[in-house]
């Protein structure tokens, strides 16, 4: 029953997707209002159709309906209700369906959002991003179909994969990964409406920053929390391993902020059009890219489900979508007239493209690192991955020379500088790289890159420091106070630019505490038997023993130790076995004490139950929790950025003309 | 044409020379990169197929461990044999072993063949034991599952290092 009314709801999206793609194309072409007025409509109907069947869905998971085929593979009765609900996005059919459902929330937001506003791009756009529901709309009809009918409905289900069950982060990730990820159809929709209309003028520029920067937000977090699952679950002390999945989520990350740098070129400067165009094209593909190796099987992971067609159908929809964007780009970047040229090396502008071309050096890496295996195993069947090493070994330096942008960039003027101007603006800042790298010297930090890291966080930090507040000082020395001065010339009429340097100043304080904690670590390793003490990175660990703890879904050994520093106690760690019940193997899960200096981090690798022995191993790391907060801080940041401005009439002015205003960052 | 077309011409000129040095050198580098860390997934069969290429060489050796083999090393080193039906390795890991592992378990090891006093032997600084869920251990005298062991050994969450 429930399995057919979804059937029908996601023809229903696909046919109103499809429809609604051509109208809009057709509308494009020959201008019509009346056929943007339908592709709206059929617009808001696809999000309709897709988000009602994705709530038949939940509903369907939550009353237990193990006559629906997705309820049956992934749905149990002993789970709690909000593993239930991860569930819709645990295996791969309801995977496919969830994006479809944010995909329908992000057409009808970005069709809301415009109306009345960029008559000449959006039948178009909303052409695209049509186009690319019913792609999916395509998929969930067919080789991922979640409401096929169960002939013989089972009483019980075995319940979504345990790893999954295994920590709360696992319910916040995938929503956010989903959300940065499916958010890049909208600003590749506005990229392609602008070539084919072979114009970027500033009118689409506002649209195509901003639908970019949210999908940027989302995708942040989802990395970050990704990387945060993986500490606090995987227990090997780390959270980023350059495995496929994770680097997957990275490269369309690296190409959109390469773009929402070059967007504001564009915004200045009038230059660097086709190949900011190029970079949110770009970003879109990737996410095709990612989604292909992370849902077909072809990396075997937590991310992967069976093996199933869909592979292929993706690798298909990649290529076409990678055709058109070529094609499109092949005919049309010729038209995007370019209004000027850069000037001089030592320039904002400059800066910028420096900055673009080392994102997409570090993209490429990381690209080529990631899909080698892929491409040698489907020539001749040979099994292998590139190592750890290859990635460090590149991108450390690529890193490196980005922050050292970050903090040259912001310091230099727009356009043509004289010497003493790019003197004056660029030797002060030394102070700052000095007193950061003297701070790391102090705190034992002996390994190269990472007084250089800090060193150039340093001058970052300076120039992002005293070019965040320059505003309200420069109100201030007009006599206003400090509090107008700060509300006025920093929350609101410098908003955008305030949230840039805030969210730069948030990148330095991530970059920094990576470096710090990836080479500070301090690895022991330790066996235990009941009552004993020993020494690890400074502090004591006794074990206390072992308690078992029956929960309804799972059945915890856990081994409980005391830690402590200089005599006190400060902190007890309890690591686990869990058994899940649907599950041969226990998994093991770390337990973390977390201070603003550092974790301090224990996984267990054997537990001895008759015995009471266990095997531990202790992962010091420090500053790691600063990676979570710098992260949250810039989503934040960057969030506030996108509150639209009360005085849309002051920026309409700015944004006409691009050079006669004060600076935006 | 007029000087500044010229000149801007030769500045593109000398652009686009400037990139194609560039993405070559990075192409070059990113090569070699990949080349000096590239990581095998071998069964025992591929590794004597292989030769003298597994010294030295990156190796992610998945098998079955033989029954029977596993011997305490003192500390938390083990020795045990890993087979795939047709080949078996001797192999030493300096690791605690984890949780599930045992005799007749899936298991991937990470490290290099070396020439050890008593014959060549496979160093690990790493063991992982299957955590699939579908996974079944074959049963005494039948081969092992190629497939499986290729998912295992791609399988990133355990590859974690």
């Amino acid at each position: 029953m429930i399995a057919s009314l979804g059937r029908i709801l996601i023809l229903a999206s696909l046919l109103a997707s499809a429809a609604g793609a051509l109208i809009g194309f057709y509308a494009g072409r020959t201008r019509s209002a009346e056929g943007l007025q339908w592709a709206r409509r059929f617009a808001y109907f696809y999000a309709l159709l897709i988000i009602g069947a994705t709530m038949l869905m939940v509903y369907a998971l939550l009353a237990h309906d193990f006559s629906v085929s997705y309820v049956a593979q992934v749905g149990s009765r002993a789970i709690p209700t909000w593993v239930t609900i991860v569930s819709l996005w645990s295996s791969l059919e309801g995977s496919i369906l969830f994006w479809g459902f944010v995909l329908g929330a992000y057409i009808a937001a970005a069709t809301f959002f415009t109306r009345g506003q960029y008559a000449e791009y959006q039948p178009d756009a909303i052409g695209v991003w049509l186009a690319c529901a019913a792609f999916f709309s395509f998929l969930i009809a067919g080789p991922a179909n979640p409401f096929l009918t169960v002939p013989n409905p089972p009483l019980d289900g075995p319940g979504p994969n345990p790893l999954l069950q295994n920590h709360i982060l696992m319910a916040i990730h995938p929503p956010f990964l989903y959300l940065g990820y499916v958010g890049m159809t909208i600003p590749f929709g506005f990229a392609c409406a602008a070539l084919i209309k072979g114009r970027l003028g500033h009118g689409i520029l506002k649209p195509l920053r901003e639908s970019l920067m949210l999908p940027w937000i989302f995708l942040s977090l989802a990395i970050m929390l990704g990387g945060w699952w993986a500490y606090e679950v995987l227990g090997w002390g780390g959270y980023w391993a350059w495995d496929p999945v994770e680097n997957a989520s990275l490269l369309p990350w690296l190409t959109a902020t390469a773009a929402l740098h070059s967007i504001m070129v564009v915004e200045r400067r009038g230059i660097l059009k086709g190949w900011t165009i190029t970079l949110v094209q770009a970003s879109f593909l990737l996410v095709l890219l990612g989604t292909f190796m992370t849902r077909s099987g072809v990396f075997n992971s937590v991310h992967s489900f069976t093996q199933s067609a869909i592979g292929p159908t993706i690798l298909g929809f990649l290529g076409v979508s990678l055709v058109f964007s070529v094609a499109l780009l092949a005919f049309r970047i010729d038209k995007l007239e370019s209004e000027g040229n850069i000037e001089g090396a030592a320039s904002r502008e400059a800066m910028f493209l420096v900055n673009n071309l080392l994102f997409v050096l570090l993209t490429f890496t990381v690209l080529i690192g990631t899909v080698f295996p892929l491409v040698v195993e489907a020539v001749n069947g040979k099994q292998m991955s590139v190592g750890r090493p290859y990635f460090d070994s590149m991108v450390v330096p690529i890193g490196a020379a980005l922050l050292f942008i970050l903090g040259v960039g912001p310091a230099l003027p727009w356009g043509r500088a004289s010497r003493e101007q790019v003197k004056k603006a660029l030797l002060p800042p030394i102070a700052g790289a000095v007193l950061f790298a003297a701070l790391g010297y102090v705190a034992n930090i002996r390994n190269g890159w990472t007084l250089l890291t800090l060193a150039f966080g340093g001058y970052a930090a300076y120039v992002t420091f005293a070019q965040m507040f320059l505003p309200m000082l420069q109100r201030m020395k007009r006599g206003d106070g400090a509090g107008t001065a700060f509300v006025d010339a920093q929350l609101v009429r410098g908003r955008r630019r305030f949230a840039s340097y805030l969210v730069h100043g948030a990148v330095v304080i991530c970059v920094i505490a990576i470096a710090v904690s990836s080479t500070m670590r301090q690895t022991t390793e330790l066996h235990f038997t009941k009552g004993q003490t020993q020494q690890a990175s400074g502090h004591a660990v006794t074990f206390l023993g072992i308690e078992e703890r029956q929960e309804p879904h799972r059945l915890s050994t856990i081994a409980r130790f005391s830690v402590a520093r200089e005599g006190k106690e400060v902190a007890v760690l309890e690591p686990r076995m869990n058994q899940y019940q649907m599950m041969r193997e226990p998994i093991g899960s770390p337990d973390v004490h977390t201070t603003a200096g550092g974790d301090y981090y224990i996984a267990l690798s054997n537990i001895d139950t008759a015995a009471q022995t266990v095997s531990i191993t202790v992962f010091a790391s420090p500053l790691v929790v600063w990676i979570w907060i710098s992260v949250v801080f810039m989503g934040l940041s960057a969030l506030f950025g996108l509150v639209p401005s009360r005085r849309r009439a002051a920026v309409a002015v700015r944004e006409a003309m691009p050079d006669a205003t004060p600076e935006t960052a | 044409m007029t000087e500044s077309d010229r000149m801007r011409r030769r500045t593109r000129l000398f652009m686009i020379g400037a990139i194609a040095v560039a993405g070559i050198a990075f192409a070059v580098i990113a090569a070699s990169g990949i080349n000096n860390n590239l990581v095998y997934y071998w069964t025992p069969s591929d590794l004597y197929a292989n030769g003298k290429k597994a010294y030295g060489a990156n190796v992610r050796l998945g098998g079955m461990v033989a029954k029977n083999s596993i011997q305490k090393l003192g500390g938390s080193a083990v020795a045990f044999d890993v087979h795939d039906g047709k080949a078996k390795v001797h192999v030493q890991t300096s690791t605690v072993p984890p949780q599930m592992f045992r005799e007749n378990i899936g298991v991937v090891v990470e490290g290099t063949m070396v020439q050890g006093g008593n014959g060549a032997y496979f160093k690990s600084s790493r063991l992982m034991v299957s955590h699939s869920n579908e996974y079944k251990a074959p049963e005494q005298g039948h081969p092992v599952d190629r497939k499986e062991l290729e998912r295992m050994m791609k399988s990133v969450e355990q590859g974690n290092s």
